[in-house]
């Protein structure tokens, strides 16, 4: 593979691995604190699906980037700036009904687009891939479910999930972003153009919100950065959290 | 994770001799008892404490472990953190379903420890401010755990027995989890072997506490013992416990946290450790709730819960208006 | 929230068993606790998840009437039936 196209497969890798490590630090923060003791197993299971992901694209990354990194060392040592993963999946917990939403958005994403990098040339992609799709078809599910409940159950978890709906939507735009070294991957059939599945997205989401009795909303202004790694104010905090170790005590071994 | 030596069981019994005699001859049979059978009301009284004081601590522990989840320091600590502690919330899940068959139910349970009536384990009103507690509490913990469990999963309550089956299965990652994390701190550099000692330093005696009361000093042993409740005394299981783990801490280069630790050859007749005082004012003071961390334990687990409100009555509510007809008639 | 009993099979060709219980609101969300509480370990590939209020059970103090009679229907058994040794296995 020739060096430029190595360096963009690199950067789209870790763009990929990026989302599924953040949000899974965002779905552990629930872990021993979730709304009942059943949810308190389903959480850290799709927190793990989606950590695993995202060990298995690092370690590819770092195998192709061929300059002996690790796993954790795109993992935890890079700055903010360095992190390319969409706000979505950064955004704060802030209840229930914003973390089960957060997850349908991505994991509705996810499901066709990995389905679609089973198509592609990749054949290291393609098994994540394969095994992903499993996986984040559980995710679908169980968020799907939660969201219908919560949409269509009580007036406060109707209004709760209405406010999840408007404070999170316009993040949803930065999915579908294509920044160089993705194109560059897509144009070279490694991996899926994200526009190519957004009728499927918009098909999951419009299913779940027309049973939760939730009106989907037109998105004037969307919210992106992530991708360009500009990040919103309550990253930083997930950085100190998940790099404390590693930058309090450097080069250690664990 | 762990049940505590029981703390506080009600063991008034109020049954016809002949019925308890018959009760003593079905469990001297080795026969388990079912959740439908009749029972006398102090076994089922007992069981009921022993369960879901267990269940409770299970459930408290996830939360000194969870506060290093974000924070582990590598991604594959962080997979086997995240599945040990949501394994903890799954024994507490187990267990309150055996509470469960004896006629409490969950909601019972939560507010009796939410309203601080129920006791727990007191080993989690300890604090975990370094990683290396992560490994302390796999180690020591877990390892105590183990000692105390594996003996369950032939109590003769049918149901608590089938539950630590499951648990002790599930749990056999744990100890060696913990204790792979503090061998790789004691293979690390100043600072981190540092850490490991003084891990070591603050879980030992509260580990050797989780056996709960001195056998002379435990009222509800006589009893447990004779339905086969429990199998061995707290100290028998203090004893064994220490006699595993002093070589298990020597191997990798602790040093055990007690002038008083020494092998004696003729101990119990096959040779063991001799150990020093365990400080029982601690223990009592922890129990009765003035641990460093039993206020924000409680408060934890109260915020979720009150958190969780609107959760569980949406689903409720959605529940009731989209039942279906065989799901409607049987609520 | 209500109670429901779970059923799992270690696999196929094997009959469902019992493992425990859960609360859920629905029977949609008792598959799915049921799922994540008790086929972590890949216990097994089919769930059924069963109200706790809808299971009829035989009484214990009627055990006895129930079951002892069987004890000495000992021609139940191909044991009890004496053939040449000469047959083999039958």
């Amino acid at each position: 593979m020739a060096a430029i196209e190595s360096q963009a497969l690199v950067a789209s890798v870790v763009q990929l691995a990026d989302d599924h490590l953040i949000l899974g630090h965002r779905l552990s923060e629930w872990c021993g604190h979730a709304p009942m003791l059943e949810e308190d197993l389903s959480m850290p299971n799709m927190a793990l699906d989606l950590i695993g992901q995202a060990r298995n694209l690092y370690s590819y990354a770092a195998e192709l980037e061929g300059n002996n990194r690790s796993e954790d060392d795109l993992a935890y040592l890079r700055t903010d700036r360095e992190y390319r993963n969409c706000l979505l999946v950064e955004r704060p917990n802030t209840d229930f009904a914003h973390a089960m939403l957060r997850q349908l958005y991505f994991a509705a994403f996810m499901q066709p687009y990995w389905q679609a990098v089973l198509d592609g040339k990749d054949s290291v992609l393609r098994g994540v891939a394969g095994k992903a799709i499993k996986e984040v078809g559980y995710h679908i599910r169980h968020a799907g479910e939660w969201v219908v409940r919560l949409g269509d159950g009580t007036d406060e978890s109707a209004r709760r999930m209405n406010a999840a709906v408007d404070a999170l939507h316009p993040y949803t735009e930065e999915l579908f972003v294509v920044d160089a070294d993705r194109q560059y991957c897509i144009d070279n059939n490694v991996l899926p153009d994200p526009q190519s599945v957004r009728t499927l997205w918009q098909d999951t989401i419009n299913a779940v919100f027309s049973q939760a009795l939730i009106e989907v909303p037109e998105v004037t202004y969307p919210l992106v950065g992530g991708r360009e790694g500009r990040h919103t104010e309550d990253f930083g905090f997930l950085l100190a959290d998940l790099q404390y170790m590693q930058r309090t005590y450097p080069g250690a071994q664990w | 994770m762990y049940s505590q030596g029981l703390i506080g069981a009600d063991t008034q019994t109020h049954e016809t001799p002949e019925f308890l005699e018959a009760f003593q001859a079905k469990i001297d049979s080795e026969q388990k008892i079912e959740a439908n059978d009749p029972m006398p009301q102090a076994y089922r009284n007992t069981l009921i404490r022993m369960i879901s004081q267990h269940a409770h601590s299970e459930i408290v522990g996830m939360l000194p472990e969870g506060n290093w989840i974000t924070r582990a320091p590598t991604l594959r600590r962080k997979v086997a953190l995240l599945a040990k502690v949501q394994d903890e919330g799954g024994h507490g899940l187990y267990l309150y379903s055996a509470a469960e068959t004896l006629g409490v139910s969950r909601e019972q349970l939560t507010d009796e420890l939410l309203s601080g009536k129920a006791k727990y384990s007191s080993i989690f009103n300890y604090p975990t401010p370094t990683w290396a507690d992560i490994g302390a509490i796999g180690w020591l913990v877990d390892g105590a755990a183990i000692m105390n469990q594996v003996p369950l999963c032939r109590c003769s309550y049918g149901p608590y027995a089938r539950a630590m089956i499951r648990v002790c299965k599930e749990e056999s990652f744990h100890q060696r989890q913990g204790y792979e994390l503090i061998t790789s701190l004691m293979q690390g550099n100043d600072q981190q072997q540092a850490m490991a000692q003084d891990a070591l330093n603050r879980w030992w005696w509260p580990s050797l506490m989780m056996f709960g009361p001195s056998d002379t000093d435990s009222q509800h042993s006589d009893q447990s013992m004779a339905w086969k409740i429990k199998r061995f005394t707290n100290d028998e299981l203090r004893q064994k416990f220490v006699d595993a783990t002093v070589p298990q801490a020597e191997l990798i280069g602790l040093t055990l946290p007690d002038p008083d630790l020494r092998w004696n050859d003729t101990k119990n007749g096959e040779g063991g450790y001799d150990f020093g005082e365990i400080d029982w004012d601690e223990f009592w003071r922890v129990v009765k709730g003035h641990g460093m961390m039993n206020k924000d334990r409680l408060a934890a687990r109260r915020k979720a819960h009150a958190d969780g409100a609107w959760v569980r009555e949406a689903a409720l509510a959605h529940a009731a208006r989209h039942a279906t007809p065989d799901v409607a008639l049987a609520s | 929230m209500p109670l429901w009993e779970v059923f799992i099979r270690p696999r196929t060709g094997l009959n469902h068993k019992h493992v425990g219980s859960l609360h859920a609101a629905d029977a949609q969300m008792a598959v799915q606790a049921a799922r994540d509480v008790y086929t972590r370990r890949e216990e097994g590939n089919s769930i059924w998840v069963v109200r706790a209020e809808q299971i009829v059970a035989s009484d214990p103090d009627l055990a006895a009437e129930n079951f002892d009679p069987a004890g000495d229907k000992v021609y139940r058994h191909p044991s009890f039936y004496d053939i040449p040794d000469e047959v083999g296995h039958m």
